[in-house]
C-alpha cells in the first residue's frame, strides 16, 4: 500500500472508495478467519503462533473459526505442526502435503495458498511479516487481486465486520488504519514480536482437512540448490530475546560497543544497536532495533545512548521494562522509556555489568 | 540484456515533520531523495550491464518532478528513464502500482525490447511495504526472487541464473531462469560515483514521459484510488505513552551508587526480573 499510505486526503480516501458498504454478493460467502502458518525444518515460527492468538480474538469477535494452514513436504510432520496449532487456539487446520513444497518456493507456496483460498473462501488472511511471509502475501494479493496491509502494529473488527488494520507509516511518524472494503479475503501481514505469544493450552484439539497441491515439479522453473544456515545461530535470536541491551551513537566509538555486549551476557540476554551503527559498520545488520531492523519484546530493554528517534521506537514499545541511559534530559527516549538515568552510558555501562555480576551471583549462592 | 529498474522517489523521511495540531505531514521543505533501497537494485543491474553487455532502463511512478530523481539516476549510469505519470495513478496501493508499473514494463518491452530482468528495491521507505515487487512479478509472470543478497551467476545465453536469497534463518541458494524479477537487498554493494562521461550523458538525455494511454493502461479503472482495494480510513499521530520516564536520581557519587540505584529502581519497578535474571544467567 505504498500511496495508499500516504495521508495526504485520508478524508477523500475515505469517501470514495470505501462509499460502497454493501460487500459484492460473491463476497459474503467469505468466512472465517485464517492464518498461514510458517513451517520450516521441523519448526513453526513463533511469528505464525503470536498470530494464532491475534486472530482467536478477530474470530471470536466475528464470530466465525480460526483456521491454520499448513503447507509443506510430509503430511505426518505437518500433523505434528497441527496438534501446536490446535494448542494455539485454532479451531482447523487446513494441510497441503507435498513432496514438492518440501522447501520454501514461492510459485508452489502461492498455487497451495491461491487455491485453498478460491476453494475455501476466509475473510481475514494474516501471515508473519518475515522474508517468507512478505514474497508469499504480495503474490498471493496480486493472484487473488485483493488487498493486503504490510506489518500491520495492531489489528480489529469495526462494527461492520471489516478487518481494521493499524501500521505506521513515514516511518513511523504517523500511524494510519487500512481497510480493504469490497474485496475478500482482508489480508495483513504482522511482524514478528509484535503481538504477544499466547498462552498454551494443552490438549486442546480441533480438525485437520487436506487439500492436495495441484502441481508437478516439471511445472516450476526456481530450484532449491541449496540452504546454508546461518553460522551465527544466535543472530536470530535477538527478536525473541528476554533481555536486549543496546547502543546508540552516544557510546562515540566502536570500541565502547564492548560494554554493551558485557552487560547483555552477564544479563543472559543479546544486543543490538541502533541504525546509525549499523550504517557505520559497528554492528552487523541483523542487530539493528527498529523500524527497519527488528521488533523486540523484551521484558527489560536497556537503551544506551539512543536518542530515541520515531524509527527507534516503534521497535522496542513492546518491551515490558525500558531503561534509558542518556546526556541529555531532553532526550525523546526518556518519552517513552520506564526508567531513565541522565547519565555517561560509556562510564555507567562497566558499572552495571559489575553490579549485575554482584548481585546475581550473591543471589544465586542463596538459592 | 535489458534490464528495468523500477525506483521511486520519495520524501527524506528523515526530514520529515509532523504538524502537532492538524496531523498532517508538513511537506514542505522536505527534499525528495531516489528511495535509498533502490540504490542498491541500480548498482547491481549496473553492474551486470557493464559485465555482460546489454541496457537499463529504469521506471518511477510519480509526480512530473520526480524526473530530477530520474536525471540523478542516470548520471549514475543508467541508459534511459522512464517517467510514469498520470492523474489516474495519484492515490494508488500497493496493487494499483503493480498493475500500473507492470504495464508500463510490458510497454517498455514492446518499444526497447523484452526485459531479462526487472530490479526492485527492498522496499521503500515511504510505503515500506515490500508488496510492490512480488506484484509487479506476478504480474509479468516473471520468476519472483525477493531479498537477494547475491547474484552468484547470470548466462544471459543459457538464460540461467543463480542467486543467494535471504530466508528464515538462512541463506536459500536459488537457481531460476530469466525473466525474472529481483527484490536486492540493501548494503550487498557499493554505489559507484557517476563518472564525468555519464553526468554528460545524463545532460543530454531525455527522461520519456508516458501518461496511462502511453504506458499501454487500457482500464484506468484498475489505477490510482479506483484501483485500489485497501483504504485509509483513519490517521493518526502515535499516542504519546501517558506518563514519562522516571529518571533515576542520584547525586553525582561515584557511578557504582548510580549503578545500584538503577538496579534498586529496575527490581522496585519489575519484582519478577530478579528471577528472570538468575534464570538467564545460570543459563549463559
Ligand atoms: C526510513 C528510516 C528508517 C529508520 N529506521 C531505523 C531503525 O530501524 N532503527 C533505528 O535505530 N533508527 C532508524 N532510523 C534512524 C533514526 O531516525 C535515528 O537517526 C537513529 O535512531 C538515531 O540513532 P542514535 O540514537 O544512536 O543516534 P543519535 O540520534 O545521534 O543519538 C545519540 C544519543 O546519545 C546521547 N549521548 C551522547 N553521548 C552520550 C553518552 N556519553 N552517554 C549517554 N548518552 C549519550 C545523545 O544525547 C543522543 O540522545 C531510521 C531512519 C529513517 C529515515
Ligand atoms: N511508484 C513507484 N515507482 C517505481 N518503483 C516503485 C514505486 N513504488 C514502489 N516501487 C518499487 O517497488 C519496491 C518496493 O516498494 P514498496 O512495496 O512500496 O515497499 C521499491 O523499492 C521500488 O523499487
Amino acid at each position: 500500500m505504498s500511496d495508499a499510505a500516504k495521508p495526504s486526503p485520508p478524508a477523500a480516501a475515505a469517501g470514495r472508495s470505501s462509499m460502497k458498504k454493501e460487500l459484492p454478493e460473491h463476497f459474503k460467502a467469505y468466512r472465517h478467519v485464517w492464518v498461514f502458518i510458517e513451517y520450516e525444518r521441523g519448526n513453526i515460527h513463533p511469528v505464525s503462533l503470536e498470530l494464532l492468538g491475534e486472530g482467536r480474538k478477530l474470530a471470536d469477535k466475528l464470530d466465525v473459526e480460526l483456521a491454520g494452514v499448513v503447507i509443506g513436504a510430509e503430511a505426518e510432520a505437518l500433523h505434528e505442526a497441527a496438534l501446536s496449532c490446535f494448542e494455539y487456539g485454532a479451531d482447523l487446520v487446513y494441510r497441503v502435503a507435498d513432496p514438492i513444497l518440501a522447501h520454501y518456493r514461492n510459485e508452489p507456496f502461492t498455487k497451495a495458498m491461491t487455491d485453498l483460498v478460491n476453494t475455501y473462501k476466509p475473510e481475514v488472511l494474516l501471515l508473519g511479516a518475515t522474508t517468507l511471509g512478505r514474497d508469499l502475501a504480495g503474490s498471493v494479493a496480486t493472484t487473488l487481486l485483493t488487498g493486503l496491509t504490510a506489518d500491520c502494529t495492531a489489528l480489529a473488527i469495526d462494527d461492520e465486520r471489516s478487518l481494521a488494520a493499524t501500521r505506521p507509516t513515514f516511518g513511523g511518524s504517523l500511524m494510519c488504519t487500512i481497510h480493504t472494503l469490497n474485496f475478500r479475503p482482508q489480508m495483513a501481514t504482522v511482524r514478528p514480536r509484535v503481538m504477544p505469544m499466547p498462552e498454551r493450552q494443552a490438549g486442546r484439539i480441533g480438525r485437520i482437512a487436506d487439500h492436495s497441491l495441484s502441481m508437478a515439479e516439471e511445472d516450476i522453473v526456481t530450484k532449491v540448490l541449496r540452504f546454508v544456515p546461518d553460522r551465527d545461530s544466535d543472530k536470530a535470536q535477538l527478536a525473541y530475546a528476554d533481555i536486549v541491551v543496546a547502543g546508540g551513537l552516544g557510546l562515540r566509538t566502536p570500541e565502547n560497543l564492548r560494554l554493551v555486549k558485557e552487560l547483555a551476557e552477564v544479563l543472559g540476554g543479546d544486543y543490538g544497536g541502533s541504525r546509525p551503527l549499523v550504517q557505520k559498520g559497528w554492528i552487523e545488520a541483523d542487530r539493528q532495533i527498529g523500524q527497519t531492523g527488528k521488533t523486540i519484546r523484551p521484558k527489560l530493554y536497556i537503551a544506551a545512548g539512543i536518542s530515541g528517534a520515531v524509527q527507534h521506537r516503534v521497535g522496542v514499545e513492546g518491551a515490558d521494562l525500558i531503561l534509558a541511559i542518556n546526556t541529555d534530559a531532553n532526550a525523546p527516549i526518556f518519552d517513552f522509556a520506564h526508567l531513565g538515568i541522565v547519565a555517561d552510558a560509556v562510564s555507567l555501562l562497566p558499572a552495571l555489568t559489575e553490579a549485575f555480576r554482584q548481585r546475581l551471583s550473591i543471589n544465586r549462592a542463596a538459592s | 540484456m535489458h534490464i528495468v529498474v523500477c525506483i521511486k522517489q520519495v520524501p527524506d523521511s528523515a526530514q520529515i515533520r509532523v504538524h502537532p495540531v492538524t496531523n498532517t505531514i508538513m511537506r514542505q521543505g522536505v527534499p525528495s531523495i531516489i528511495n535509498p533501497y533502490d540504490l542498491f537494485a541500480l548498482e547491481e543491474a549496473l553492474r551486470w550491464r557493464d559485465q555482460a553487455g546489454g541496457t537499463v532502463t529504469i521506471l518511477t511512478m510519480g509526480p512530473p518532478m520526480a524526473e530530477d530523481t530520474m536525471r540523478k539516476a542516470l548520471t549514475l549510469g543508467a541508459d534511459r528513464a522512464v517517467l510514469l505519470t498520470d492523474r489516474c495513478f495519484a492515490g494508488s496501493d500497493t496493487l494499483a502500482t503493480s498493475f500500473a508499473l507492470a504495464t508500463a514494463i510490458g510497454k517498455i518491452g514492446e518499444t526497447w525490447g523484452p526485459p531479462d530482468i526487472v530490479f526492485t528495491g527492498k522496499q521503500t521507505i515511504d510505503g515500506d511495504t515490500a508488496q510492490v515487487g512480488p506484484g509487479i512479478a506476478k504480474r509479468l509472470r516473471f520468476n519472483q526472487l525477493t531479498y537477494v543478497a547475491k547474484i552468484d551467476s547470470l548466462d544471459p545465453e543459457s538464460r540461467a541464473i543463480t542467486v543467494e536469497r535471504r530466508a528464515e534463518g538462512g541463506l536459500q541458494v536459488l537457481q531460476s531462469r530469466l525473466p525474472v524479477l529481483i527484490t536486492m537487498l540493501e548494503g550487498t554493494n557499493e554505489l559507484r560515483r557517476g563518472s564525468l562521461d555519464s553526468a554528460l550523458r545524463a545532460a543530454r538525455a531525455e527522461v520519456v514521459r508516458w501518461g496511462a494511454a502511453e504506458a499501454g493502461v487500457e482500464d484506468t479503472a484498475k489505477c490510482g484510488l479506483r484501483g485500489s482495494p485497501t483504504v485509509v480510513k483513519h490517521v493518526f499521530a502515535p499516542k504519546p505513552r501517558a506518563e514519562k520516564a522516571q529518571i533515576i536520581e542520584t547525586a553525582a557519587g561515584p557511578v557504582r551508587t548510580q549503578a545500584d540505584a538503577v538496579i534498586a529502581a529496575i527490581f522496585a519497578r519489575q519484582p519478577g526480573i530478579e528471577s528472570d535474571l538468575l534464570r538467564l544467567a545460570r543459563h549463559s
